[in-house]
């Protein structure tokens, strides 16, 4: 058991790592946008002691290494800084927009995995079937259609249409439970729709690479039906690329969300980064940026370790 | 007796290049209960196919095109899934040839055996794991009563391939097919496993398909034997009368194989340096010793076998020799001059002087490539010829392989069978003018037939060009056939040296007579003889 613990630590020694270069490369991509927010504060006409003397009061006349690693202390500290654009701490704006993408992403998650898992194993155990074919004609289709457009098939078939769910989601922290998942369903539903097609065809994939492995033939010939030939001999050994291909796909529900938030009006960490971006508004854009990345190696180094959490060749060793 | 088993007239289609062709050809086959029978023949013969069929079930790509299998009165070729399925692992059960490979990685080997008891509610999982641990324990498997929750990587390739026929046993089948079960196993492992097999079989009075190409093996295992070939059947047989008195020429000519023998070389020249001289070399995969303290020399136009079990270091070996991997102490001569540890380092006149055939000569040779670059490029890398000169040298290399030229010179390996590529593999060592070729296991991955041939040109070319080989082989067999002197390793150490014959007549190192001794004869009795003795001896 000590082995996994061993390996976890390492992997978040890690992830640290690889964060402290990510946070060096959003700080000094910012550095290399053009634009300055003394100068698009104060308009054209300002004069440049008063633009200087702006500079000097946000701290942007320091070399850009000592700003980034004020910066960085500071996130170590747990203190992201203050918005640029209306002086607010970044740390409370983040939370609460946080909040909601996770949210957003957990109601597609629950969507999507169990729906394109079955989905996967069903297609598996019916290969060659009108079935199969059905399921990857369509699955196929929705993932090459692009999101927004999905988003707005979906608000002209189930909001114009027929007004079943509505096209603006309109939630905020006093929203109740069931009337956020009426309310977020048509974003949470585009999302899952454009993630199901990939996790299903991998899976699908995945498992049947296995079929062709002598263990497969053995429990044939043990008398074993095909449901139990799939879910208790294929589905195990399965397990490391499905779980890869999840969690890949749980990221991109969390970083991916920027143009299903925007069209259907969600206040999630999507519409935060393109209006901060919009207003030069640097320091919340490196937070955000900074939140994704987090996001996206804690996902990954989970799916690591399940993947190995998963495989008795590597928790039993000789 | 009634037959509990029934095959008439059987037809079995493949699908190759998008279209069906027939590769066994009306095979008909009784198996009463209780009864062993069987299946003899070289790759290709059918006898897998034939074996799987028997239990109503074709690989991926293959159907059952005509005839009719008949288990104790059930038609298999039209069965429906449900009775199929039924039957599949309670009354028909099947022994794979790769245990390794054919126990999942995902569960405890007693997870495996207890399936079957429980999806046909023949027991419940408790009493099934139960008889498991009897039933290990029958099959001296050590520590029955936990190995089987162990994951089958943890166990090792013979105890495994024991646990796949315990898991066979598990539902008290009528009929076990037993496809190759002892071919990845080492000859002194075999016999436990065999001797193992045969207890069950008799114990729970089994009938038995029993597959090999191994005739001694089938010797001891079969009441009767059936010879295929090519899908055809050639004859079929009582043990005996077909040990003793085979009537079909195909028949003969598999009996005779082990007959060959390379005839005597002459003695080596005093005081000349031997061509190649391993001198107390120490070798590791990491901190791991796998090599300790090996010494051998291998002298001018003779053949050195370097005999041993899987894990006693044969390869390494030659790693060690083609530099490869560096030893870690010791030192390897070459005519008297020292070899530089890594081939990175050596000279030219080194490279070229020791060249290697691999075992598997399907990946050693690269796909991309026609027969003839193959073997023009170290004919051009080694001798500077011009590509003109190279490509007649090539034709003259395919000539004394017997490979006609124009025919083979722009083929690509995948259009060439077995004995065939392993035929190039020898032209390409052949191509640098070696003294020296190391043959790693060259003939295990080939029929006993092919392997005879590829024996006789490596001898042919060895006369011709006065080459000196390393022979690698686990192979008994083909070390009486071809080697002058022999190198016995287990674990990493040499424990026996000498001539060939002083090695095959006693008295020898414990290890080399029980190697020797595992060595399958064709006497049906041998197995039985065998273990007697080895019993007296322990007990006495």
């Amino acid at each position: 058991m000590h082995l996994l613990v061993t390996l976890i630590l390492q992997r978040i020694g890690l992830g640290v790592v690889t964060l402290f270069g990510i946070s060096l490369m959003i700080f000094f991509a910012m550095e290399i946008l053009p634009g300055d927010l003394a100068q698009e504060t104060l308009g054209q006409s300002a004069t440049p002691e008063a633009v200087a003397a702006l500079r000097a009061e946000l701290g942007l006349d320091q070399p850009a290494i000592t700003r980034f690693f004020q910066w960085f202390s500071g996130i170590l500290h747990g203190d992201l800084g203050t918005s640029l654009a209306n002086k607010r701490d970044i740390s409370e704006l983040l939370v609460s927009r946080f909040k909601n993408t996770l949210a957003l992403a957990s109601y597609s998650a629950v969507i999507a995995v169990p729906v394109a898992v079955t989905l996967g194993l069903l297609a598996a155990l019916y290969r060659g079937s009108i079935f199969d074919r059905t399921v990857n004609v369509l699955s196929l289709s929705a993932v090459s259609l692009p999101e927004f457009f999905i988003a707005y098939l979906l608000i002209f078939f189930l909001s114009a249409k027929f007004g079943l769910f509505p096209s603006i989601s309109n939630v905020s922290a006093d929203t109740s439970f069931s009337e956020y998942m009426h309310r977020a369903f048509l974003p949470a539903l585009t999302m899952a729709l454009v993630v199901t097609a990939h996790m299903m065809r991998m899976t699908r994939a995945a498992i049947i690479n296995l079929l062709a492995s002598p263990y497969i033939a053995m429990a044939r010939l043990k008398g074993a039906s095909p449901m139990r030939i799939i879910l208790i001999h294929a589905l195990p050994n399965a397990l490391a690329p499905i779980i890869n291909v999840v969690s890949l796909n749980l990221a991109y529900l969390i970083t991916g969300v920027v143009l299903v938030e925007i069209v259907f009006v969600y206040p999630g960490l999507g519409q935060l980064i393109v209006d901060s971006v919009s207003k030069r508004d640097i320091p919340v854009v490196q937070a955000t940026c900074l939140v994704f990345a987090t996001v996206y190696i804690t996902l990954n180094l989970t799916a690591d370790v399940l993947s190995i959490a998963t495989n008795p060749r590597l928790m039993h060793r000789k | 007796m009634e037959n509990l088993l029934s095959i008439k007239d059987l037809k079995i289609e493949g699908l190759s290049d998008g279209k069906w062709s027939e590769i066994v050809h009306g095979i008909s086959l009784d198996v009463k209960p209780g009864e062993v029978v069987g299946l003899i023949g070289e790759s290709g013969a059918g006898k897998s196919t034939i074996g799987l069929a028997a239990m109503g079930y074709t690989r991926d790509g293959c159907r059952i095109s005509g005839g009719s299998v008949n288990f104790d009165g059930k038609e298999l070729t039209k069965i429906d899934r449900k009775p199929h399925q039924d039957l599949l692992g309670r009354r028909i059960a099947y022994v794979a040839q790769s245990a390794a490979a054919s126990f999942n990685p995902a569960h405890k080997i007693i997870d495996q055996y207890t399936e079957g008891p429980a999806i046909h509610k023949v027991m419940a999982r408790k009493q099934a794991q139960l008889e498991a641990i009897e039933l290990f324990e029958t099959l001296q498997l050590p520590n029955p009563a936990t190995i089987g929750f162990r994951y089958p990587h943890q166990v090792s390739g013979g105890q495994l391939q024991r646990a796949i026929t315990a898991m066979a046993m598990s539902c008290k089948p009528d009929l076990i097919i037993f496809d190759e079960p002892t071919t990845a196993l080492d000859v002194t492992t075999q016999i436990e496993v065999l001797a193992a097999i045969r207890d069950v079989v008799t114990m729970l009075n089994t009938a038995a398909i029993y597959i090999t190409h191994d005739l001694a093996v089938v010797a001891q295992m079969a009441d009767r034997i059936k010879v295929l070939r090519r899908g055809h059947e050639v004859e079929e047989a009582e043990t005996k009368t077909m040990l003793n008195a085979p009537k079909e020429e195909y028949t003969k000519s598999l009996w005779a194989v082990r007959a060959f023998k390379t005839p005597a070389k002459p003695k080596i020249t005093e005081g000349a340096y031997p061509i190649l001289s391993v001198q107390n070399v120490t070798a590791a995969y990491g901190t791991e010793i796998v090599l300790d303290d090996v010494s051998f020399d291998i002298h001018k136009g003779r053949t050195v076998a370097v005999v041993g079990e899987s894990g006693s270091g044969k390869s390494t070996t030659a790693k060690v020799i083609t530099g490869l991997l560096p030893q870690k102490h010791g030192k390897v001569l070459y005519e008297g001059a020292l070899l530089e540890a890594s081939f990175k380092t050596r000279n030219q006149h080194h490279l070229k002087n020791i060249q290697m055939i691999f075992q598997m000569a399907d990946t050693a040779l690269n796909p991309r490539q026609t027969i003839g670059e193959i073997i023009q490029r170290p004919i051009e890398f080694y001798l500077h010829l011009s590509p003109k000169a190279a490509k007649e040298r090539a034709c003259d290399i395919l000539n004394e392989l017997e490979l006609e030229p124009s025919q083979y010179l722009h083929r690509s390996p995948s259009e060439l069978s077995g004995g065939q590529k392993q035929r190039v593999g020898i032209g390409r060592a052949l191509a640098a003018e070696p003294q020296l070729i190391i043959c790693d296991e060259v003939t295990s991955a080939l029929d006993q037939l092919v392997a005879e041939g590829i024996l006789k040109l490596l001898d042919k070319v060895q006369q011709t060009f006065g080459l000196s080989y390393m022979f690698i082989t686990h192979d008994l067999e083909t070390v009486r056939a071809i080697s002058d002197e022999v190198v016995i390793m287990q674990r990493g150490k040499v424990v026996e040296q000498g001539a060939t014959t002083s090695i095959f007549s006693p008295p020898n190192h414990p290890y080399t007579d029980l190697l020797l001794s595992s060595v399958p004869k064709m006497n049906p009795d041998w197995l039985t003889q065998l273990l007697k003795q080895r019993a007296q001896s322990t007990a006495g």
